[in-house]
């Protein structure tokens, strides 16, 4: 019988499988975006497991305002990276140094 | 006009003239600078006398605050006035010398540079002296006590190219920071035990005070607030071992020396402590200290005036003298005597000094008393008023030192018979004090104007600040009208004073409630005043069967011998040889203070700048804590590469750690 | 094992495998491609917790918006693979520590703690859909929320308009629109008149043909 428990572990899983994501493309930005989004996936998936096993249907209105705000997020990171390309044909992480002194 | 106008224009008049005149002095000219300073201090003086008339007449006394200047907690500091008796003999005696002496400037002054500087100097000190005698309060004493020793700084250098001047102004005022460190500790203790600064009620918390003793030790603490201030007073009033500064001050122009290093600033210690009366009398250490440095200025310091040749120094050490017989009065708990020798000395000294001024101006501004002589055929009325003033200087009778001087001994004596600690020394120190007081007046009397007319012998050119600038013999000259008239209108009182003031200050009743004498010295009043004894008349008499007059004319006739013969003088000199030579190198005090505490102050001074500021604070403190900064920067900087990813990295791990610790909470 | 526990670890499998090819896939193409796998997949694993409406709005928000807008952005950018690459395997050990922290952590937290024995969403009394509920809270009881949330999405709009707008861009084409209603017969049509200029054009023609006679 699959239990709550399963569906936390197999969420545990997917979130550090993306936190190790952005530490091994640290230089490639979209593969640190696309960790990201695999991090909220893995968080939503925690929200819709408990209300659905809790009967709590807040869990699920939240992961409705998590979708809308990574919807607006990877718009907005996406086109940030869309200038960053242009300004210096480049989309490694490294290049962007101008805040060191 | 209502009495508190009546203090405001005494206090403000020479403020106002002062002001106007340092600041538009170049574009007044000097006709209208010194019309303007001298209105200020008439009207000063006229309001003086009003007062004064109103406290001889109906008893005044007024205490009040004229404004708050700051509250700091439950403490006001606010100017404020007190007129008493003494405020009002004090007011009388300050601005009359002061008219005085700025009629006198007009003369003596004339044609020097910075003349409109002069007049605005002496009119701040004018008010400053106001300031301080009219306070109710110690801050305000305080800046008075400041402000004067300020203009006397400014006008000791007045010739601030000369660089003896400017040494010598250096040294007053450094002298007097050693005084004003004392007063100002003093000032403090007052603060600290009484939680007020305020006369009246300082006074009124006395009897709570007496008992308690300073701060783990066993010493009364009235013993050394009293202690204290009058250390101040030592550094002000010039006495030993503070008074290396007078003789100096001699370098400024004479009216100054008369109006402030004689006649009123150096008379404030003395004026201090009898306003504190109540206070000193509670401590008999103190009046037995007070006396014992006073004997101490009123012999040796005056025998130092033997020996001196430059006209101006003999009256600077008879000054510093006659400040000892002030303090020897109040140390013998007769403050208001003090208070009597103070007024009668602040006029014939005052005449005395500008007499001296009238000779170095008729001599051309030769100060060398070995290049006058027989002058009194030229200089017919400063001749006369300089035997007035130095008759009355000498005590003989009925002129205004008498009187003052023999009650001082009188209270000496009888703080012997009272067993005041060391009254035996100051007792003979006194007696001694008036032979030498004569002896060394006459002679400079002698000097100057008898005998030989050296300055017709060679005339070297290396004479004081001499603007005329010619060579060859000088003709001496009587001085013009405005340097005499101040010399005769002194030298009115300086006959007068003694006599008829005597009642008023002797007996008492004059300052009831004001000064409050020591009670064996009242003791004392009250059974001569039974016996009839206290009376100008009665005590002429009794001088007649005393030493003391016998002694003041003995050392008239000492001073005439050593005139007529110089084999005396010489073998005299050869016999004291070495005591001689301490005099002249002045007791070593000079030399202590120049070449001994001096370098030990500069020394310590360096040490503690070496050490304390450029070591620890500048060093440790200031630039270490920067440079720990630094260090620590240099470390964390590393942590701020400036590369986006690595922030995140570190975001990501703070969460983890974060995650790591709230998994340990879940987990207990 | 139930159907239904097959099913789990099938998709379970699937989900894990398209995640972690979504990190270590050398072409970012084929990360998000794996990244959208992982979406669906995780869609699957939802209706199976009986979250349909969530299940559908992840698949068309997700699958259908951002990961085609992130396809779009990744295949426009002229990108060079190799550097990006560099560095991966040098992260590799710090990665996996904190990867292994991370889930033993959170294991722990989830072994530990009592567990809800409880079914999944199945509620044989209610009639209702799942749709149906949300909607039914959505617009009543978070409203406010929601409002919210259309204005963050209607801000991502316009940042992402204004961030990528070039107005000095030469290739950008703008309308005048004030100009073009302006506009009037006249300065659309001008009659002009020129001379004729035959000649000279048969003259030019003519050296054009010398010169081509002497190349």
């Amino acid at each position: 019988m699959i239990g709550m428990n399963h569906y936390l572990i197999l969420s545990a899983i997917l979130f550090a499988i993306s936190v190790m994501g952005i530490f091994l493309n640290r230089k490639n930005i979209i593969v640190v975006l696309l960790s990201i989004e695999l991090m909220l996936l893995a968080v939503n998936f925690n929200f819709v497991t408990f209300s659905s096993f809790l009967h709590n249907v807040a869990g699920q209105i939240f992961v409705f305002f998590t979708l809308t705000v990574a919807a607006a997020e990877s718009a907005i990171g996406l086109a940030i990276l869309i200038i960053l390309f242009r300004n210096l044909r480049s989309i490694n992480v490294r290049d962007m140094d101008q805040l060191k002194g | 006009m209502s009495s508190m106008h009546l203090y405001l224009t005494i206090i403000l008049a020479p403020l106002v003239s002062s002001t106007l005149v340092g600041l538009f002095g170049c574009a007044l000219g000097k006709k209208l600078s010194q019309l303007l300073c001298i209105l200020g201090v008439l009207i000063s003086t006229v309001c003086s006398v009003v007062v004064l008339n109103q406290v001889l007449s109906n008893g005044l006394y007024f205490d009040g605050p004229l404004y708050t200047w700051l509250t700091v907690g439950n403490q006001t500091y606010s100017v404020g006035v007190l007129i008493d008796s003494l405020t009002a003999t004090m007011l009388t005696v300050v601005t009359s010398v002061s008219l005085m002496v700025h009629i006198y400037t007009i003369g003596y002054m004339a044609g020097e540079d910075g003349y409109t500087r002069f007049f605005s100097y002496i009119s701040l000190f004018t008010f400053m002296m106001i300031m301080l005698v009219m306070s109710n309060n110690f801050i305000q004493l305080f800046f008075g006590w400041e402000g004067v020793g300020l203009v006397s700084y400014l006008l000791i250098g007045f010739y601030f190219k000369r660089e003896s001047a400017i040494f010598a102004n250096l040294k007053a005022f450094l002298i007097n920071r050693i005084g004003d460190l004392g007063f100002l500790l003093g000032i403090g203790l007052v603060l600290a035990y009484f939680g007020t600064l305020n006369y009246a009620e300082v006074f009124a918390k006395l009897n709570e005070i007496t008992g308690q003793t300073f701060l783990g030790t066993g010493w009364s603490v009235i013993t050394v607030i009293c202690l204290l201030l009058f250390v101040g007073a030592m550094g002000k009033s010039a006495q030993f071992p503070l008074h290396v500064w007078l003789p100096d001050s001699m370098e400024g122009p004479t009216p100054i020396s008369a109006l402030i290093h004689a006649a009123t600033m150096v008379t404030a210690g003395i004026f201090m402590v009898a306003r504190l009366s109540p206070m000193y009398d509670l401590s008999e250490t103190a009046l037995s200290f007070i006396a014992i440095v006073g004997a101490i200025n009123a012999l040796f310091l005056g025998l130092l005036g033997l020996i001196q040749n430059d006209i101006k120094r003999v009256v600077a050490y008879s000054t510093l003298s006659q400040l000892g017989y002030m303090a020897v009065a109040l140390g013998c708990g007769a403050y208001s005597v003090g208070i009597f020798h103070l007024m009668t000395h602040a006029f014939f000294k005052a005449l005395l000094f500008l007499a001296a001024g009238s000779v170095i101006v008729g001599m051309h501004h030769e100060q060398d008393m070995r290049k006058m002589g027989g002058l009194w055929k030229y200089m017919p009325i400063t001749y006369l008023v300089t035997i007035v003033g130095n008759l009355a200087l000498a005590g003989i009778p009925p002129f205004a030192g008498f009187f003052s001087k023999d009650m001082i001994l009188e209270a000496a004596e009888n703080a012997h018979h009272h067993g005041l600690f060391g009254s035996s020394f100051v007792v003979f120190c006194v007696y001694a004090a008036v032979f030498v007081t004569a002896c060394y007046s006459f002679r400079q009397l002698f000097m100057t104007f008898h005998g030989e007319e050296r300055f017709r012998h060679s005339h070297n050119d290396h004479h004081g600040h001499d603007d005329h600038g010619h060579h060859g013999p000088v003709e001496p000259h009587e001085s013009p009208w405005v340097i005499t008239v101040p010399l005769v209108l002194l030298a009115i009182p300086s006959v007068i004073i003694g006599w008829v003031a005597f009642s008023k200050f002797v007996p008492g009743d004059f300052y009831q409630n004001v000064i409050f004498n020591a009670e064996f010295f009242k003791e004392f009043t009250g059974e001569a005043m039974a016996k009839g004894e206290l009376s100008p008349i009665a005590m002429m008499i009794h001088s007649l069967s005393s030493p003391p007059v016998y002694l003041a004319l003995s050392g008239i006739i000492a001073a005439y011998v050593a005139h007529k013969s110089p084999a005396f003088v010489a073998a005299i000199k050869a016999i004291f040889k070495p005591v001689i030579y301490v005099m002249e190198r002045k007791y070593f005090m000079d030399d202590l203070f120049i070449n001994l505490l001096a370098p030990l102050g500069r020394g310590i001074g360096k040490v503690l700048w070496s050490i304390g500021d450029v070591l620890l604070i500048d060093g440790l403190i200031v630039n270490g804590s920067a440079r720990v900064i630094g260090v620590f920067s240099k470390i964390f900087r590393r942590a701020q590469t400036g590369y986006v990813n690595s922030y995140a990295t570190f975001m990501v791990l703070g969460i983890l750690i974060l995650l790591t610790f709230c998994t340990g909470l879940i987990l207990h | 094992m139930d159907i239904v526990s097959v099913l789990f670890y099938v998709f379970a499998a699937i989900l894990l495998f398209s995640g972690f090819r979504v990190i270590t896939a050398k072409n970012p193409v084929h990360a998000a491609l794996f990244l959208v796998l992982a979406f669906v997949t995780s869609a699957c694993l939802w209706m199976m917790l009986n979250v349909e409406f969530l299940a559908l709005t992840l698949i068309l928000v997700y699958v259908g918006a951002v990961m085609v807008l992130f396809l779009f952005v990744v295949m426009m950018l002229d990108v060079d693979l190799e550097s990006l690459r560099k560095g991966f395997w040098k992260n590799m050990p710090l990665a996996l520590v904190l990867g292994v922290v991370v889930l033993l952590e959170m294991l722990l937290v989830i072994v530990k703690n009592p567990v809800v024995t409880s079914v999944a969403n199945v509620d044989p009394e209610s009639k209702i859909s799942n749709a149906n509920k949300l909607g039914w809270v959505l617009y009543t009881q978070y409203s406010y929320p929601v409002e919210l949330a259309s204005m963050i999405l209607l801000l991502g709009l316009v940042v992402a308009v204004a961030l990528t707008l070039r107005k000095t861009d030469k290739q950008a084409k703008y309308q005048n629109i004030a100009a073009q209603v302006a506009v009037d017969s006249k300065t659309r049509f001008t009659m002009v008149k020129m001379a004729a200029e035959v000649e000279e054009i048969s003259s030019a023609e003519n050296k054009q043909e010398t010169a081509g006679d002497k190349q």
